[in-house]
């Protein structure tokens, strides 16, 4: 795959992996997401962006089957899935991270992760012994560097390393598309550039990512294809150059588009936003009730979306 | 035609007074998220407060009403929410179900130790009085509980609707924290819906008594008439809640007026609100996953391998001296504590490593108890057997439940609970109504177990294995599993687990065990009846487990002693019979948010005694000749030669030789061998 992925709008990669044709999602009177659009195509990292509030983690719990949509198709390798269990999902090669953490706290984690390979397994099937078991959940903590904490229970560790821990246990699973949810929030700058090979690694292994993320250099970094989604809506798709100089994305971060040459310049400086925003995520102090900075620095609709 | 309009009349009055129950009921959930299963035992205490103040202190009947209803009952809503169920929302559904269930011993307890048994009366409100209405006699008391009910309705509305507070409580419904960053008082808000729901338990309970007459059981089902009136609202809607209440008031007056008076059916009228329930749970709408972390969970101790072999061991020991000189009726209650525990150790499986909750586990030993005699194969297999009758059960009770939340489940094993108890076990195909049947002890490869001593021994040793299997299951696959699913029943879906079915399984096993615990607990007493295993014992038995510890097997062994102890002690100092309730309640309470329970402090202590003594002790102890050298050197071996393996494993990897450095294909070549 060159550095120039064509858009999904351009038919020669084949079938799409995931297609969310028409999708709405409606709490009460609120419009949550409202007629969205997009796809992810084999082997390619996605990008799904946006303000607070736009709707990203209702699409990935809709995706993932935790909720099912008002109207609209989600189709995964080639199947209509809209309302398929989580857990069939799971089973055709889905897998997800949550933005606030799900790991198994009471357990180690290597447990956890030992848990996604048997559940992979079969709960059945997992009770017959298997060898180098052990060895190969270790390889995967090795592989998101996460190793040094494999005996510590998993509510006892640093954010950052509770959201590889994420990532470690639904590739336990082997999924073909993972979603993950703002997976770079906790990491220092180091560990978010290790992160964002990780994340070409696997794409070049022929899985796919959608990826939720706050982190623009890392988005801009790392993905073939973007999305933009604002109140609920996809307002722009294309490679990161593209969503770089698309008013529209700036307006809808900034709140006034600039189509000057200085258009890339805000460009980073809504990265730079993004990234304030980020470290209050941060400061959050682990296990505070998370719905509380959300209310902080948001517009009310997050705390209606993240309440259902 | 005469007879129904009567019934719809009787339908409505009782329907009136569900309606008032349940709208508190539905308050107090949805402005703070617990569910109250002490709501009608609260209920019950009102109306003897009701009694205390207008039948024995002679005071009017509105004062005494206003006193009960305006000041007594909205002062233990509060005393309760502020000190007994705050921030309970937050908590794994385990404690709070929990905690509200030790509200219920509580306040059993409490009535029994102020007011102990003796004829009391209630006489209606305006007993002289009654209006006649198309040909047909509406007493004043009728009239009052319609009038009532259309009373509160309006002040919930307008309060919901018209008043600062009002708002400030539907806004806690959707979001506390929210709440509290806008100024508002979340814990005003619970202490209010708290207070006002206590009252509208109260005011039901003082609006039925006149019929159900002062008992301390009869208000205490209240609960399940409310919660099965609130189901049909979703325990949301008050509107819905008050067509429910309706509902049920009618098919129960219904079933009343037409079905047979003799026979199975007979006793179908008893159980139409937990039927009732039932119906209306099957027809509830899939519940989504929760997602969001449960907080606060700790986790169980889990002993080494040859700790806990050495402990049952001990254990075994201690219990064969305890019981070589023992009489006959002491060795009745070991066995009974061994029961006991045994049923406890199938609430460690459910509650402490589940974190799911059954308020009927006796009612899962006596259907065990059941099918032992009547599969009348007094053996391992007939016990074994007994155990998978009572499991069958178990799921059969899980099934309709299969798609809501655990709150659901309890509840509805609570309803199981009350069926078992007036619909079956006092049938006349099972325990009969009068009686008892005869158990036989069971023979143990091929020799007959006659005396009581060895069968107390052979019943510790099934504790034992069982508790030793707990524990193996816990270390494997399976537990790992247990308390992932406790822990994020949502990334459980999203790694691919089916929760449902898994939690159908786990409440069959549990109700296995407790299954066991119970057949064996027949082969003890030799007879058996239905008041063995009545449906209010289980509360207790829960209460007692989480005192002791629901995530431990030791907690289950001193669990089972204590349960075995309550009946003794309460038949020994009748005086203050209520009052042991009341201090396993208030344990409960307390220890509720750490269901490691009594057990870890002992743990603790052997720490201790381990740190000042364990040195000096080994000194004495000289190292065995093992083949090997000591234990110690057998693991020191073990490990090295694992981290051996390891190691060249690693190096294997490094060098490419397995090929298995991407997860995809490791994951793809495992899928290969598995379908081989």
């Amino acid at each position: 795959m060159s550095e120039s992925t064509p858009g999904p709008m351009s038919g020669h990669l084949g079938e799409p992996l995931l297609e969310v044709e028409h999708v709405v999602m409606q709490f009460g009177g609120v419009t949550a997401v409202n007629d969205a659009n997009f796809t992810v195509h084999p082997g390619t990292v996605t990008g799904l962006i946006g303000p607070n509030g736009a709707g990203k983690t209702t699409c990935f719990n809709i995706i993932s089957g935790l909720q099912r949509p008002t109207k609209g198709t989600v189709r995964f390798r080639g199947r209509t899935v809209t309302s398929t269990p989580v857990h069939r999902r799971s089973k055709r090669g889905m897998g997800r991270t949550f933005q606030r953490l799900e790991a198994f706290g009471s357990l180690t984690v290597r447990e956890n992760v030992m848990v996604a390979r048997d559940l992979h397994r079969g709960v059945l099937g997992s009770l017959r012994p298997m060898r180098g078991g052990r060895a190969q959940v270790d390889a995967l903590l090795e592989r998101v560097g996460i190793a040094s904490h494999a005996d510590e229970r998993a509510d006892s560790i640093p954010t950052g390393a509770a959201r590889l821990l994420e990532l470690a246990r639904c590739l336990a699973g082997d999924p073909k598309l993972l979603l993950l949810d703002e997976p770079s929030s906790g990491l220092d700058e180091t560990e978010t550039d290790d992160f964002g090979d990780l994340l070409r690694e696997l794409a070049s292994e022929g899985r796919s990512i959608l990826m939720v993320e706050h982190d623009m250099d890392l988005v801009m970094g790392v993905c073939d294809t973007i999305h933009v989604l604002d109140f609920g809506s996809i307002i722009a798709s294309g490679d990161p150059a593209m969503i770089r100089n698309d008013p529209r994305v700036q307006q809808a971060y900034l709140g006034y588009s600039d189509e000057s040459a200085e258009s890339a310049e805000s460009a980073e400086s809504a990265a730079a936003e993004a990234d304030v925003e980020q470290t209050r995520t941060d400061l959050a102090p682990v296990g505070a009730p998370v719905g509380a900075h959300d209310q902080t620095m948001t517009i009310p609709a997050v705390g209606t979306e993240e309440q259902r | 035609m005469d007879s129904f309009l009567a019934f719809t009349v009787f339908g409505l009055v009782s329907g009136a007074a569900y309606a008032i129950a349940a709208s508190g009921l539905v308050l107090t959930y949805t402005t703070t998220r617990v569910f109250n299963i002490g709501h009608g035992a609260l209920g019950m205490v009102l109306s003897f407060v009701f009694w205390d103040f207008s039948q024995r202190q002679g005071m009017p009947t509105p004062l005494a009403l206003a006193l009960t209803l305006l000041v007594v009952a909205p002062g233990i809503g509060w005393f309760l929410q502020r000190f007994v169920a705050r921030n309970l929302g937050d908590a794994p559904v385990s404690v709070s179900l929990v905690v509200t269930v030790a509200i219920l011993v509580m306040s059993l307890g409490i009535a029994q130790q102020v007011w102990p048994p003796e004829a009391r009366n209630v006489p209606p409100f305006f007993a002289g009085t009654s209006q006649e209405v198309s040909g047909f006699i509406v007493t004043g008391q009728q009239m009052v509980t319609i009038f009532m009910s259309i009373l509160v309705a309006l002040g919930l509305y307008l309060l919901l609707n018209r008043t600062r507070i009002g708002t400030a409580m539907r806004a806690s419904v959707d979001n506390p924290e929210l709440l509290k960053l806008f100024g508002g008082k979340p814990d005003r808000v619970a202490a209010l819906s708290w207070a006002i729901g206590t009252s509208l338990a109260g005011l039901a309970g003082v609006l039925l008594v006149s019929t159900t007459g002062l008992d301390y059981y009869a208000l205490i089902l209240l609960v399940i008439n409310a919660f099965a009136a609130a189901m049909l609202g979703r325990l949301k809607s008050l509107p819905m809640t008050f067509v429910g209440a309706m509902a049920l008031g009618l098919v129960e007056n219904y079933a009343l007026g037409y079905l047979p008076t003799t026979g199975f059916l007979n006793d179908v009228r008893t159980v139409v609100p937990a039927l009732f329930l039932f119906v209306v749970i099957v027809t509830m709408p899939q519940a989504t996953l929760r997602i969001g972390q449960v907080k606060g969970i700790v986790s169980a101790p889990l002993p080494s391998a040859p700790k806990a072999l050495a402990w049952s061991g001990g254990v075994l020991l201690f219990v064969m001296l305890l019981v070589s000189g023992m009489s006959e009726a002491n060795l009745l209650l070991v066995g009974t504590a061994a029961a006991y525990g045994i049923v406890m150790l199938s609430l460690v499986l459910l509650t402490g490593y589940g974190g799911n909750v059954s308020l009927a586990q006796l009612t899962f030993a006596g259907v065990g108890a059941l099918a032992y005699v009547k599969i009348d194969q007094p053996n391992i297999a007939g016990l074994l057997l007994s155990g998978l009758v009572a499991a069958g059960v178990g799921a059969l009770v899980a099934l309709p439940v299969i798609r809501l939340t655990g709150l659901y489940l309890a509840l509805s094993t609570l309803a199981f609970g009350v069926i078992m108890d007036k619909l079956v076990f006092a049938a006349e195909f099972a325990f009969g109504s009068s009686g008892s049947l005869i158990a036989q002890r069971m023979s143990f490869l091929g020799i007959q177990i006659e005396s009581t001593r060895s069968y107390v021994v052979v019943m510790t040793g099934v504790f034992l294995l069982m508790g030793l299997a707990l524990l193996v299951l816990r270390r494997g696959t399976l537990g790992r599993m247990l308390i992932a699913l406790r822990d994020s029943p949502a990334a459980c879906g999203t790694l691919g687990l089916d929760a449902r079915w898994f939690r159908v399984g786990l409440f069959g096993l549990s109700a296995g065990m407790a299954g066991i615990g119970g057949a064996l607990f027949a082969g003890l007493r030799g007879t058996i009846g239905a008041s063995e295993f009545g449906f209010f014992n289980s509360l207790p038995l829960l209460l007692l487990a989480v005192v002791f510890g629901v995530t431990s097997v030791t907690g289950a062994a001193l669990g089972g002693v204590g349960l075995m102890l309550l009946p003794v002690l309460q038949a020994n100092y009748p005086n203050v019979g209520g009052l042991f309730f009341i201090v396993i309640a208030v344990g409960a309470i307390l220890l509720a948010r750490n269901p490691n329970g009594l057990a870890v402090y002992l743990f603790g202590l052997g720490r201790v005694f381990e740190g000042r003594f364990g040195d000096r002790l080994r000194e004495r102890i000289p190292i065995l000749p093992l083949p090997g050298g000591s234990v110690a050197g057998m693991r020191e071996i073990a490990k090295s030669e694992h981290e051996a393996n390891e190691g060249a494993e690693a190096s294997l990897d490094a060098v490419g030789l397995t090929g298995d450095d991407s997860p995809a294909e490791g994951g793809d070549s495992r899928k290969e061998t598995a379908d081989v």
